[in-house]
């Protein structure tokens, strides 16, 4: 394999980590508010589907845009609604929307199977392209790439530096101490609900004008995606810059599996393309095992200097969810 | 600034937790508010802080009346409170935790912040490092967190509810110096507790509350016999300490090294005997929490042996320790005691072994009924168990113990209750002695410690003291010896030397 090869491979796994960083990044600022959003999985479906259909029978990409981020901001409108104001589970309702958006976009998404309409092409960055090899990896992709570069960005800002990103750690963490420093903590919670699940309708309408195009119904490969990125974001302890390190590692594997093919013809392609799936679970079980008290008698019997390492790694990579995630808030 | 309640009403369904009430506090005080749990002192520190809102009534501020409907509201007016356990975010760090709730614009100044956190940290003499993480403080420094964040605000008056609950003495002591240099400038101190040493140490006036309604006020010095009778409409005295006859060995601790991820405890040999009560004295974190729970067999030690009568259970589960008998009662009653959503039949069912299949209800109703009267627990057999206050709960994770038991764990047994649950909770453990029952318990409250143990460990940093006599010990000393102080001079004569 050339270098060229090589680079365009690796611009092309960073472009098809796109959506899935949209839906992380989504999920990621709902479940800080204290929000599980289980409709991921088939909000995407949902949004894909519903985002071609209107770029097809407008030709306007925008609209497609702006249709999947609807779509995907009105489900996490129902989940809010049943979870905050009507104080319901939020697993149940999830789990219901997700299989219902997931069938719904299948019956229609009927008329729209196969059809072609407007495409989003790639963009090159003036002067950005042409340093080496980082030109052609980072600043030669479509836009929707470079918007996933600034919502890394953005979001860890905004949870991190920012005033209101303190009280959005906080409403998910413990709401009355947020309430008591004059939060209005429930509407803070539809907020960032509705926005994590435009972001996540967002996450939909990429695959479906750009990275995977088209519409093929049961075959557009995208049931699934909603799980890993629920898993990605737990792999990424809440935190937006770890989340996009998961998103682009699964990419990276799912990239892997295609590449090694060719050169590994006694093993069966099924194993390659199902392989980032368990890679990625043994991952989560990395991140998470030293929270095991197993874990730590393990680590008491092993020689001082290596546990020291060990454990402090363990240790950096440990994440606790927000506190209150999936409680409800009620100020008495 | 001068805090007027008018005819304050608050009900919550059919219990009337605020009734009629009318107290007058002026500037530059501390004013007390007494009751025992439940009487309605946080109910009413609550409305007057913004969590809730007073069904009738009035609340005037230097004459003036003011609407309080939200917490941010009082904080506008010059109101805040520190809850009893702090509102505060642990896992975010000291500066972020003071920023958050402060208006400004979308990117905090977060210099500004830290300038001026150090220097109110300074004024007060708190040692809070601006960088460390909420989750790493004791309960007493997340107060102090609490305050400074509050007079950050603007805060004039400051409402404390029950602050002295799960701080050291040392802590305590700073509080209240605080607390005497903000009365000083002029601002108006709400002391919210049931313990009648705090009020009498630090209050100016004094409000008790009974059921709901404002009872009496009286202005230092009080006379305490006279409060007690307010709170209770009765009488209460401590029982005399009445030592009982010590019998064979029920724990012997040979070498016994504990360690968790942040301290280790150096190696402690130890004999209880039968009918001995031990008292494990120390700052939050020294290590006795590891300590206790490596007796229960909650927690392997890294050394050493465990032996529960004449049975060597080094290593083996705490399933094991509870067929030797060994009871262990957690601190947090509701989240390790207990199990929320399950009614207290449902409890003395699981606790019992081996019946079978199926659940004969009314004979463990009836079963129930009968230890809801031993007991004194206020609730029904079907009520669930997060339904009763804390002394309630308290007394039926007692009722859940089996009997007969050579050892009983406790972290915490009375923190939060009124006088009268815990002279009852002590009055059943030490039944529990006399018959032949040996205790070891964790308390942040040092009196409790002398008076009811006949030997106290201290805790300090990871060193464990020798067996101290209680008898022989003041408070004064113990409460020096949790700080690390004095530990060269009181344990050399025995042999052991310190740093």
């Amino acid at each position: 394999m050339t270098t060229d090869t090589l680079i365009i491979g690796l611009a092309g796994v960073l472009a098809s980590a796109a959506p899935v960083l949209f839906a992380v990044l989504g999920e990621t600022i709902s479940e800080r508010a204290g929000v599980i959003n289980l409709s991921m999985n088939g909000t995407i479906l949902l949004a894909a589907m519903g985002g071609f259909a209107v770029s097809v029978s407008t030709g306007s990409l925008f609209w497609g845009f702006i249709t999947g981020m609807i779509i995907g901001g009105l489900v996490a409108l129902v989940l809010a609604f049943s979870s905050i104001t009507l104080k319901q589970s939020q697993v149940a309702v999830g789990f219901v929307l997700t299989m219902v958006c997931r069938d719904l976009s299948y019956f229609l998404g009927n008329p729209y199977m196969g059809l072609t309409g407007p495409r989003l092409s790639s963009w090159s960055i003036p002067v950005l392209k042409d340093i080496p090899i980082f030109g052609a990896l980072l600043f030669r992709q479509d836009y929707l790439t470079y918007i996933s570069y600034l919502g890394i960005i953005i979001v860890w800002v905004w949870i991190y530096k920012t005033r209101p990103g303190l009280i959005l750690q906080g409403i998910g963490e413990r709401p009355a101490s947020a309430f008591v420093r004059g939060a209005n903590v429930n509407r803070l919670r539809y907020i960032y609900t509705v926005l994590g699940g435009a972001l996540i309708g967002l996450a939909g309408v990429t695959y479906s004008l750009s990275v995977k195009y088209g519409w093929k119904g049961t075959i557009s490969g995208l049931d699934g995606i909603g799980w890993i990125a629920l898993s990605i974001t737990i792999f990424g302890g809440w935190d937006p810059i770890r989340a996009a390190f998961g998103c682009y590692l699964f990419s990276l594997l799912q990239w892997l599996g295609l590449v090694l093919q060719p050169a590994l013809p006694n093993i069966p392609s099924q194993v390659l393309q199902v392989a980032p799936f368990p890679l990625m679970i043994l991952t989560l079980l990395f991140v998470n095992i030293g929270n095991a008290e197993w874990v730590e008698r393990t680590l008491a019997a092993i020689p001082e200097p290596s546990r020291k390492a060990i454990s402090r790694l363990l240790r950096a990579l440990r994440a606790s969810p927000p506190a209150a995630l999936g409680v409800p808030f009620e100020s008495e | 600034m001068k805090v007027e309640l008018k005819a304050i009403h608050k009900s919550f369904g059919t219990v009337h937790a605020n009734n009629n009430i009318n107290l007058a506090i002026q500037a530059g005080t501390i004013q007390g508010i007494l009751g025992e749990n439940g009487a309605g002192k946080s109910t009413l520190m609550k409305v007057l802080s913004g969590f809730i809102q007073e069904d009738e009534g009035k609340i005037l501020l230097d004459g003036k009346p003011i609407s309080v409907r939200s917490p941010a509201d009082a904080i506008q007016h010059g109101i805040g409170m520190l809850h009893q356990d702090p509102l505060d975010f642990p896992p975010m760090r000291i500066i972020d935790n003071f920023i958050v709730g402060r208006e400004g614009g979308v990117f905090p100044n977060k210099k500004e912040a830290r300038k001026d956190f150090i220097k109110l940290a300074n004024e007060f003499d708190f040692a809070l490092d601006p960088e460390s993480y909420v989750d790493s403080l004791t309960v007493g420094e997340r107060q102090q967190l609490e305050i400074l964040r509050l007079l950050w605000l603007g805060v004039r008056v400051l409402i404390l509810d029950e602050p002295t609950t799960g701080i050291s003495a040392l802590q305590k002591e700073k509080l209240f110096a605080t607390l005497k240099t903000l009365a000083k400038q002029g601002k108006t101190i709400i002391f919210v507790s049931h313990k009648l040493e705090d009020v009498e140490q630090l209050c100016n006036q004094v409000a008790v509350l009974r059921q709901g309604i404002l009872v009496g006020e009286a202005d230092a010095p009080f006379e305490i016999d006279k409060l007690v009778e307010m709170m209770f409409s009765k009488v209460i005295s401590v029982e005399a300490k009445q030592p009982c006859p010590f019998g064979n060995s029920a724990l012997s601790l040979h070498n016994f090294v504990v360690e968790d991820y942040r301290l280790r405890l150096e190696s402690v040999d130890l004999t209880l005997r039968a009918g001995e009560v031990i008292g494990l004295a120390g700052m939050e974190g020294s290590g006795q929490r590891p300590f206790l729970r490596a007796c229960a067999g909650l927690l392997r030690p890294t050394q050493g042996k465990v032996i529960v009568g004449e049975k060597d259970l080094t290593g083996k589960p705490y399933l094991a320790y509870k067929n030797h008998g060994v009871g262990f009662l957690p601190a947090s009653r509701l989240e390790e005691g207990l199990i929320p959503g399950l009614s207290l039949t449902e409890h003395f069912i699981l606790a019992e072994k081996g019946q079978g299949m199926f659940i004969d209800r009314e004979r463990w109703e009836r079963e129930t009924k009968e230890r809801i009267t031993s007991f004194n627990i206020r609730g029904t057999p079907l009520s669930p168990v997060e339904a009763l206050s804390g002394g309630n709960q308290q007394r039926a994770l007692l009722a859940l113990l089996n009997s007969p038991l050579s050892l009983i764990l406790l972290e915490h047994p009375t923190r939060g209750l009124d006088i009268e649950s815990v002279i009852y909770i002590w009055g059943k453990l030490k039944e529990r002695c006399r018959q032949g029952t040996a205790i070891i318990f964790v308390s942040a409250d040092l009196e409790e410690i002398l008076q009811y143990s006949d030997r106290v460990l201290v805790f300090f940093s990871g060193r464990v003291s020798p067996p101290l006599d209680a008898s022989a010990t003041s408070v004064e000393q113990l409460g020096q010896l949790i700080g690390g102080k004095g530990w060269a001079e009181k344990f050399e004569q025995q042999g052991d030397v310190y740093a």
